[in-house]
């Protein structure tokens, strides 16, 4: 007799808009608070999660969505993408808030960055350019850029939807996968700049995608009924692993726990879904939203415990799930 | 028997031999031996052959019979027999009437087998076909004649349309042209008998009869076809329209390996195909084997999840009402009627305000999109309906299934609900469905009782369990629980409307006229109705009415109707408590162990004999009761 699903353990109210990006920085030591941060319109708010409530609001794209936020290393520097098309790194050491730097992508798009550590103070990070096509990837915090992805002439992919950046282990080289408006995922190799496989993977755009470097398979959602997930082989050529069908159509947000055992997605049908990521046994299914869900985020707890699972939504509220946190 | 080889003896005296033990009953013996050795002889010896035909045309005619139906049951195959018997049925009178009318129309108990041998017979040689063509007319006929469809028993009907179908498998073009007209009108004349009848078998049989002559007599052009459900009866009346090559069972002889091992091939190319797809379905499987650590993740309730639907269901009764009626939105109506059900169920007392508005609404709505289980949803609403409600909406409901304007399905759903209805009242398990168990996900969840309170139970529970030495293990099925049967106080309603008006007849509706399917559907409804109000307070007036309902129409033509009437007796006899039975109705109750032992006797369709026979048992065991019960 299965159980019903659980409730969330705590709610988040007081964004007072759309929450279009969660990112957790907890696995700080303690004193350190737990934190979480959430990008909507106009602001970053930062959470303080024992008190549940917001600490700091960053005001930095000039009212605009902020539709993607990450934390550079520690938590004191947070990187913080916005629709009037800048990036901005800031400084929250301290209890400083301030704009140390920032990169104009003039990208009108939406999307979200991606960021990769590949060695100590060096990041690289993948972000959508002017042209509509392409993907540069620049090195921080040098902002120098490393490669520029252009898809051939002719290929009629579209915008890039969503990128992930990944290394098989530090030091190794980098790849890209991007999800791209026509339904394709392609793999970039960064040392060369170029394609190195392509795979037709939705009919309708790539909305979100996620990727296990260990077991070299990824995951990828779309606006339609299907998640498919697909790997890498020997050759590293993507090849359908297998497609998973929905009961309700599109998808936000995929993303996978860092213990590769679970993995949450954002629905438009209000609900998040868990599934298990080795052969996506679906788990659960979470029911509190009452308006699409544009994104999820596991935490980073070093405890594992107390890892939560967050979930920011239209209807203008973060849930905080803590499941599956005792394997 | 060997009989030495190229002598010119007499065969006549081994033909009376033959014939003798025939007529005494030892065909299958003597003809066990002789036939495999005749056929086997018989093969390529053109001698043996004439010896064989001289053996049967020498039999004497009152023995013939026996002996020609113990050859067509013995002979392996038609082609054997044509062997065996040569032209024996274009020579001799007896013969012929035994193959083309004893065998096939006077009696039905021969296996299929025993047809495709003698109509297979029939067409192995030019001089028989004529008699072919005229035995497929004659049984045609038979086949078409409305009182042979009526009065005859099922199994004779299927026999003649196997044989019917066979006939048909043999004939060849020219002859066919040659009898396409008369085929034709018995055929369409023969249809509209099977139609009619109330017996689905028989209608199936007519359907797939009248589609096999019309694709045999068109075979240009539109043939008939029909829609029915198919099963193992209609597959193998199927396949005989089609007629197999013929191999011989006789093992060991040369020829014969060729065929077994022409029909072996393609048994061995379909082999062949199965171990692809074998091998395709293995590699997904294998991957499964992999140890998985996703178990211990165990998955929660998910089944909550359903699709989003874009239009909100009503919540209230009226709004349901007013969207039934009036609205035009096709979304909001499906949403509706796939709600209704439900929201009947949880509102009764609303449901109650307007019932019988309801009930009219429903019996009357048709499907405005094509949802699937229309027909379904909208019934489980009237049975929700009138479960909710009974006495007002058992009025209404048995008050229109006697008015005018209304078509027989709807007459027909009426009775349907009526039933379903009187089951659920009176069936316990329904009273603890009611109880929404988990709907809606409780917003605070209950802290688990302390652990001391459950467990002492479960601890003495299994003390006793282990101390306790069992000899039978009772049925472990929970126990349901027990409610008051809801139908007691309002079967009266249900039964005595229905059987007040029946011979009244109306414009549109004349019960004991053609309207006899609908008759019949209303007796077995009658029947049920009374075993389940078992326990009522007037099941001794229902038994009552219901006995002299019977006894008006106990001669009806319709088989459908009787065996309706005969499960009535049936629940007469196990409902209304026997002294009572005794005290009111005894006289009544002598004439119908008369009637029921005429039917057992008398009754052409099986299961009107059988059901008989089980009333009068019954009646034997209501009295032995009484003899017993100390009085």
């Amino acid at each position: 007799m299965a159980l019903p699903p659980p409730d969330p353990q705590f709610v988040l109210r007081g964004t007072s808009a759309a929450v279009h990006t969660l990112h957790f920085s907890c696995g700080g030591q303690e004193p350190d608070f737990p934190i979480l941060f959430s990008g909507q319109s106009g602001f970053v708010h930062v959470w303080n999660l024992k008190t549940r409530r917001v600490e700091t609001a960053l005001d930095g794209h000039g009212r605009k969505s902020v539709y993607w936020v990450e934390t550079m290393g520690a938590k004191d520097r947070l990187l913080s993408q916005g629709r009037d098309q800048r990036i901005c790194l800031w400084d929250l050491a301290e209890g400083r808030t301030s704009v140390t730097d920032s990169v104009f992508t003039e990208n009108v798009g939406f999307c979200r960055c991606s960021l990769l550590k590949v060695a100590q103070e060096r990041w690289l990070m993948a972000m959508a350019t002017k042209a509509l096509e392409e993907v540069q990837v620049l090195e921080l915090p040098s902002k120098t850029s490393v490669c520029t992805l252009k898809p051939e002439v002719g290929a009629k992919l579209g915008m890039p939807m969503c990128l992930k950046l990944w290394q098989l282990d530090t030091g190794s080289q980098p790849w890209l996968v991007a999800g791209y408006e026509d339904g394709s995922v392609i793999l970039w190799n960064l040392s060369m700049g170029k394609v190195w496989s392509q795979l037709v993977c939705h009919q309708e755009p790539v909305m979100s995608l996620d990727f296990d470097s260990e077991k070299a398979k990824g995951i990828s959602g779309s606006s339609e009924k299907v998640l498919s997930i697909w790997s890498l082989n020997e050759q590293q050529n993507l090849q359908v692993y297998k497609t998973h069908e929905l009961i309700n159509s599109g998808i936000s947000d995929i993303t996978i726990r860092s213990d590769k055992k679970i993995l949450a997605t954002a629905g438009w049908d209000h609900r998040i879904r868990i599934f298990g990521w080795k052969k996506m046994k679906p788990l659960a299914v979470l029911d509190y939203h009452t308006a699409t869900v544009h994104c999820v985020a596991f935490s980073d707890h070093r405890n594992p415990s107390e890892r939560l699972l967050a979930a920011g939504s239209k209807d203008h509220r973060i849930s905080v799930w803590s499941i599956y946190a005792q394997t | 028997c060997s009989l030495p080889g190229g002598s010119d003896c007499s065969v006549s005296f081994v033909s009376q031999v033959v014939g003798k033990v025939c007529v005494h009953g030892g065909q299958k013996d003597i003809l066990g031996v002789l036939v495999p050795q005749l056929t086997e002889l018989t093969q390529s010896d053109c001698i043996w052959q004439r010896i064989c035909w001289r053996l049967v045309e020498s039999v004497p005619d009152r023995w013939m019979e026996a002996v020609l139906l113990g050859f067509v049951q013995s002979a392996p195959g038609a082609d054997a027999l044509s062997r065996l018997l040569g032209n024996l049925v274009v020579k001799n009178k007896k013969a012929q009437f035994v193959m083309t009318q004893k065998l096939l129309l006077l009696q039905y108990g021969y296996t299929t087998a025993v047809l495709q041998n003698v109509l297979g017979y029939l067409s192995l040689d030019n001089l028989r076909r004529a008699l072919l063509i005229k035995v497929l007319q004659e049984l045609l006929e038979t086949w078409g004649s409305s009182s042979a469809v009526r009065h005859s028993p099922v199994e004779q009907q299927l026999y003649i349309s196997k044989a019917i179908l066979i006939c048909l498998s043999h004939l060849k073009e020219p002859e066919i042209e040659s009898c396409r007209q008369e085929l034709l009108t018995n055929m369409m004349a023969g249809v509209k008998c099977h139609l009619d009848s109330s017996l689905p078998q028989i209608r199936r049989l007519g359907m797939i009869v009248a589609e096999s002559v019309s694709v045999k007599i068109n075979t240009d052009g539109p043939v008939l076809k029909f829609q029915y459900e198919e099963d193992n009866e209609t597959q193998e009346l199927k396949s005989l329209l089609v007629q197999a090559p013929q191999h011989c069972v006789v093992p060991s002889l040369a020829d014969n390996r060729n065929e077994r091992a022409e029909a072996a091939l393609p048994g061995e190319l379909e082999a062949a195909e199965k171990p692809q797809t074998a091998t395709q379905v293995v590699p997904e499987e294998e991957s499964d084997t992999e140890l998985d650590s996703d178990d211990d993740l165990v998955p929660y309730d998910m089944s909550e999840d359903k699709e989003i639907k874009s239009t909100k269901a009503p919540v209230y009764i009226r709004d349901c009402i007013e969207v039934l009626t009036g609205s035009d939105d096709v979304h909001k109506w499906d949403a509706t009627i796939k709600a209704l059900e439900g929201l009947i169920r949880k509102n009764p007392a609303a449901t109650r305000e307007v019932s019988v508005e309801l009930a009219k609404i429903l019996l009357h709505v048709e499907e405005k999109s094509c949802i699937e289980g229309f027909a379904v949803l909208r019934q489980k609403a009237q049975v929700a309906v009138l479960t909710t409600d009974p006495i007002p909406v058992a009025q209404y409901l048995t008050s229109q299934f006697y008015s005018l304007n209304y078509s027989l399905r709807q007459r027909m759903d009426i009775l349907d609900v009526l039933v379903l209805a009187a089951q659920e009242m009176s069936s316990p398990k329904f009273y603890g469905k009611n109880k929404p168990s988990n709907a809606q996900k409780p917003c605070i969840q209950l802290l688990p009782e302390s652990n001391s309170s459950k467990d002492w139970r479960k601890i003495v529970d299994e003390r006793i369990k282990s101390k306790t030495r069992r000899f039978a293990k009772g049925r472990s099925q929970a126990e349901t629980d027990a409610g008051p049967n809801k139908f007691n106080s309002v079967a009266g309603h249900f039964f005595f409307p229905l059987i007040q008006n029946f011979d009244r007849p109306l414009s549109t509706f004349d019960l004991l006229g053609e309207d006899h399917f609908v008759l019949g559907r209303l007796v077995h409804t009658l029947a049920i109705l009374m075993y389940l109000a078992a326990s009522a307070m007037v099941v001794t007036t229902m038994g009552k009415a219901l006995l002299e309902f019977v006894w008006a129409l106990r001669f009806h033509t319709d088989a459908y109707v009787r065996q309706g009437l005969l499960s009535c007796i049936s629940s007469i006899l196990l409902s209304v408590p026997a002294a009572h039975l005794l005290e009111d109705v005894a006289e009544a109750l002598v004439e119908t162990q008369c009637w029921l032992a005429d039917v057992v006797e008398k009754d052409p369709d099986g299961d009107c004999r059988r059901l008989a026979l089980q009333n009068l048992l019954l009646m034997e065991n209501l009295k032995k009761k009484l003899e017993t019960a100390p009085s």
